[in-house]
């Protein structure tokens, strides 16, 4: 096989690598919601290309506020959907939108819009 | 009051009526009523008044349990409205406020906002008042019952403040993502434009040779033919640069939160295509036959004129999607007639508040929910109900907000205004449903989750086997799949699938009066094998009527009066059924006197120096009354489901009458309808077997659970359910809550402005079993489109991603341009969505009417 063949079997192999580590393997450590003198634990999600931070900690038994700000207008992120809560939110350009749950149990609960091109988990411990 | 014990005993309405006496000094003493929500149980009242009485400045607090109210006497120098409430509330029950938002002109400083809420504060009947500079509003929690919009407006402006009108429009009415969504629709379509312009003569030069005389002007590997080709990929660059910028911006938000999605792939293929171009004009030295350096400024252009009109019809579809949602948003009364101080006046809706009393004319439409006082009118609810017949309207009616008036004139008073309507719920309702997922759903959210980065990895060993194993120019050919594989995959095809079928067939639900809660209860609606139907309310109107008179020797009207005068003023609904149907017939009733009831057995009293009974069998035999000429008619009346009582004038029998809880017009065809659909029909009641198979001989059920008590039910719905079965349930919402709960469906049969009936999965608002076959049709119709999408989407990716890899190359010499990858990605999102719009074209079918 000559040189250049190897060349492009090596990147290529070294692509997809980088792919499976991106995408697959490195995982954020998350960052852990306030506990607000109201009882809510609370964090702030800025929704903008997806969610940042895309993972909360949050405590069980404790109801938990997280509040949404949309700062783009592409139309997947218009909603935020938590199927395991049977919640949802609209969420305008703009606007902060508190999304209440109450996570009984631990466990780690995603969250996406509709079209599932943004996606965040709730990590409940 | 009389108090009776009745023959087939009724509705048990216990009155327990309390009277406070008042208490020394109670000229300084403030009294209040409040209503309370969620207070069902008698240990529950006794909960709440020691809550409050515990409350320094509470002198006395009476909860009565039957009207569902409490009763407050307290010192408002020592304790505020507000601390009551939330004593109340932190109890665990609701108290009947509203809310209402106020526009104010001059609300600028922080300070404004303290003596605003303060003032608000300061008024009776005032819970809660929070000001926003941001907003310049003020929102405010009151009790109806203790104030007035007037009252609220004089304290405002007391501080110095005036009220603006007309105020801020309801923000969970009124629609802002659509104004994004057209801007958003506009720009891509410019972009779109603008990459098409440029596309055209972009493809005529890419492909000199089969233009006939460009390929002498510009001959393969002249001077001519690079330099033209440097200039089209200047020319292609604002196609890549604005009308592709969404791709590029999606590509690195994407990574940023390392996650991709089809514009990550858009954006590598375009700039793989792009780059290569680049290369072959820049370095053409680089390939093993210069003259073979090719161009794909074409591929940069087309795939992004092409997928930037796939989103923007997609847009537009989607907004089609969403058509039902914004007829109900559109159907928000606007203005409405108030009478105040005597004056009507013309308010904008969001300023009426509840108690003030409407004034509606012939054509208006209705503000606001709320009861009639004045008046009579046909009133069409078809918008909200989806009943086509206009509905007579009179004094102690409900009137729901957005409908329209028909004929006559009439007076309401406001009970729910704002976000309280009825109309203002469903659309709260249809939203959230919407919003909502299927069970199918989750099973695309985990493939998508890996979906993109397969897609970039099949691409990459498409690349590496081509320019491996594929014959020359094999860089060429290894570029066009690595292109033609990013861009074919198409992951929002998938996406789209579930969620826009699911909108418009929860929107089409909300068309016909029917509310889906969500995915879940849509889904599973479809797999209903039997339904199990209360019969009370349900079946039955759930109202007895008088049905037959009877008379021996005397005249039928004739012991119909004496019958009816003995029940005047009865609170039992038997009594009330013969009064009314007394009424009906135009007959004078005359007062009664020497009333009694005599315990399970029926009632006697003297009417016009006669002495009456009325009541069973063995009330007659007791008093020796022969009743044989008319036993035969009372069997068979009892066998028919009706109640039939015996009348007895001066010791001797004059008659029958009898009242039945009748059943529902169109009971029978939805029942029909409902095993036309397979579904097997069950008919569920707390009365005798025999009552109940005559109702279910009349509407065509075979199987009655009789005689079960009403904890029960939900033990019913488990038993059908351990049987295998998926159960549906049909009730008021009220006391079949458990058995709703439990059923895998439970449907509510509302009535009137209650339409957010917690135990419930699906609302019918039209008091109708039709709702239920419909329901199912809609969830039949629905999941149908969903699995018709997802077959599409899935097959699409399945059969595209490796016929753009190549693999049919080997064997048929098949090879996708990246053309028509573009197309076909841009369309399988289109056609998605189009496929969920024809759903809008439902109608119900067996159930036709």
């Amino acid at each position: 096989m000559s040189m250049d063949r190897w060349l492009v079997l090596g990147g290529g192999l070294a692509l997809i690598g980088l792919i499976v580590w991106l995408f697959w393997l490195k995982r954020s450590t998350g960052s852990r919601a306030s506990e607000a003198v109201s009882g809510y634990q609370e964090a702030m999600i800025l929704v903008k290309g997806g969610y940042t931070p895309d993972t909360i900690i949050v405590r069980a038994g404790r109801p938990v506020r997280l509040n949404f700000r949309r700062e783009e207008t592409a139309s997947c992120s218009d909603k935020v959907i938590f199927a395991d809560f049977g919640k949802s939110a609209h969420l305008p350009t703009g606007t902060i939108v508190p999304v209440e749950l109450l996570p009984k149990e631990t466990g780690v609960y995603e969250f996406a819009c509709p079209m599932g091109m943004f996606r965040g988990r709730l990590v409940v411990e | 009051m009389h108090n009776k014990n009745r023959v087939v005993s009724g509705t048990n309405g216990s009155d327990t009526v309390m009277r406070v006496k008042a208490p020394p000094g109670a000229a300084r003493l403030h009294r209040m009523e409040l209503k309370l929500d969620g207070l069902s149980c008698p240990s529950c009242s006794r909960k709440v008044e020691e809550a409050i009485r515990k409350l320094a400045g509470v002198v006395a607090a009476h909860v009565n349990p039957a009207s569902k109210t409490a009763q407050v006497d307290y010192d408002p120098r020592h304790v505020e409205v507000g601390a009551i409430i939330r004593e109340i509330r932190q109890t665990g029950f609701g108290v009947g406020s509203a809310t209402t938002r106020i526009s104010i002109r001059n609300l600028h400083c922080a300070s404004c906002v303290t003596r605003i809420e303060l003032a608000l504060q300061m008024t009776p009947g005032v819970v809660a008042a929070r000001a926003s500079t941001l907003t310049n509003t003020v929102e405010v929690d009151y009790l109806p019952e203790q104030t007035s919009f007037d009252k609220l407006r004089n304290a405002i402006e007391s501080v110095g403040y005036r009220v603006e009108v007309p105020p801020v429009v309801d923000e969970g009415v009124a629609d802002p993502a659509e104004a994004a969504q057209q801007a958003e629709y506009r720009l891509l379509m410019r972009k779109f434009w603008l990459a098409a312009t440029i596309s055209i003569p972009v493809i005529a030069l890419s492909y000199p040779d089969l233009v006939p005389g460009l390929s002498d002007w510009m001959p393969m590997g002249s001077t001519t033919r690079r330099l033209v080709w440097a200039v089209l990929g200047i020319v292609s660059l604002p196609v890549l640069v604005w009308s592709g910028s969404q791709f590029f911006i999606g590509l690195w938000d994407g990574l940023r939160h390392r996650s991709a999605n089809m514009h990550t792939l858009i954006a590598i293929g375009i700039t793989a295509a792009y780059l290569y171009s680049l290369v072959a004009v820049g370095f053409p030295g680089l390939f093993p036959r210069p003259e073979l350096a090719e161009v794909f400024w074409d591929v940069t252009t087309v795939v992004v004129a092409l997928v930037v009109l796939g989103l923007a019809l997609e847009i537009k579809a989607k907004g089609r999607t969403s058509e039902a949602i914004k007829k109900l948003i559109g159907l928000q009364a606007k203005m409405a007639r108030v009478l105040r101080d005597g004056r009507e006046i013309e308010l904008p809706v969001e300023e009426v508040v509840v108690g003030d009393v409407l004034v509606v004319k012939p054509g208006d439409k209705i503000a606001v929910d709320g009861e009639v006082i004045e008046g009579a009118s046909a009133v069409d609810e078809s918008m909200i109900t989806g009943e086509s017949m206009p509905i007579e309207k009179h004094p102690g009616d409900e009137v729901i907000g957005a409908t329209l008036n028909k004929t006559g004139s009439f007076r309401f008073r406001a009970t729910k205004v704002g976000k309280d309507t009825a109309l203002a719920s469903i659309i709260r309702m249809v939203r959230d449903a919407q919003g909502s997922k299927a069970p199918i759903q989750r099973v695309v959210d985990t493939v998508s989750g890996y979906f993109v980065p397969a897609v970039m990895i099949l691409a990459i060993l498409a690349f590496v086997a081509w320019y491996l194993l594929g014959p020359e120019p094999r860089l060429v050919y290894a570029t066009i799949v690595l292109v033609t594989t990013l861009i074919i995959a198409c992951p929002c095809a998938l996406g789209l699938a579930t969620p826009t079928s699911l909108t418009v067939g929860i929107g089409k639900g909300a068309e016909h009066g029917i509310l889906i809660r969500s995915g879940d209860a849509l889904q599973s609606a479809e797999k209903l094998d039997a339904v199990i139907l209360d019969k009370t309310g349900t079946i039955t109107r759930g109202e007895p009527e008088l049905t037959d008179v009877v008379a021996t020797d005397f005249i039928e009207s004739d012991v119909l009066r004496l019958a009816a005068s003995l029940e005047r003023g009865s609170e039992h609904p038997l009594g009330e059924a013969i009064v009314k149907g007394a009424e009906a017939r135009a007959l004078s009733l005359s007062e009664a006197s020497g009333f009694s009831a005599i315990a399970g057995h029926g009632v006697r009293g003297e009417v016009d120096g006669r002495t009456i009974l009325l009541g069973n069998a063995k009330l007659m035999r007791d008093r020796d009354i022969v009743i044989e000429s008319l036993s035969t008619t009372w069997e068979q009346m009892a066998a028919d489901g009706k109640t039939p009582m015996f009348v007895a004038v001066d010791g001797m029998l004059a008659g029958l009458v009898a009242v039945a809880d009748r059943v529902k017009e169109d009971s029978e065809s939805a029942v029909a309808a409902l095993e036309a659909l397979g579904i097997e029909v069950v008919m569920l009641t707390g009365d005798n077997e025999r009552t109940a198979r005559a109702i279910a001989r009349q509407v065509g059920i075979e199987r009655v659970l009789a005689e079960v008590l009403p904890d029960d039910k939900a033990h019913e719905v488990q038993k059908l359910q351990l049987e295998g079965k998926t159960v549906g349930m049909v009730g008021d919402g009220i006391n079949d809550a458990p058995a709703l709960a439990q059923a895998d469906v439970g449907f509510a049969i509302g009535t009137g402005t209650d339409v957010a009936i917690e135990a419930s999965d699906v609302t019918l608002i039209k008091g109708s079993l039709v709702g239920v076959v419909t329901a199912i049709e809609i969830s039949r119709a629905t999941m149908r489109n969903v699995r018709q999408n997802l077959v599409g989407a899935f097959g699409y990716n399945v059969a595209g991603i490796p016929i753009a890899m190549g693999v049919l190359y080997p064997f048929i010499g098949l090879l996708l341009s990246p053309l028509i990858a573009a197309a076909a990605m841009a369309f399988s999102s289109v056609t998605v969505v189009s496929n969920a719009n024809r759903l809008r074209y439902f109608t119900p079918g067996r159930s036709a009417e």
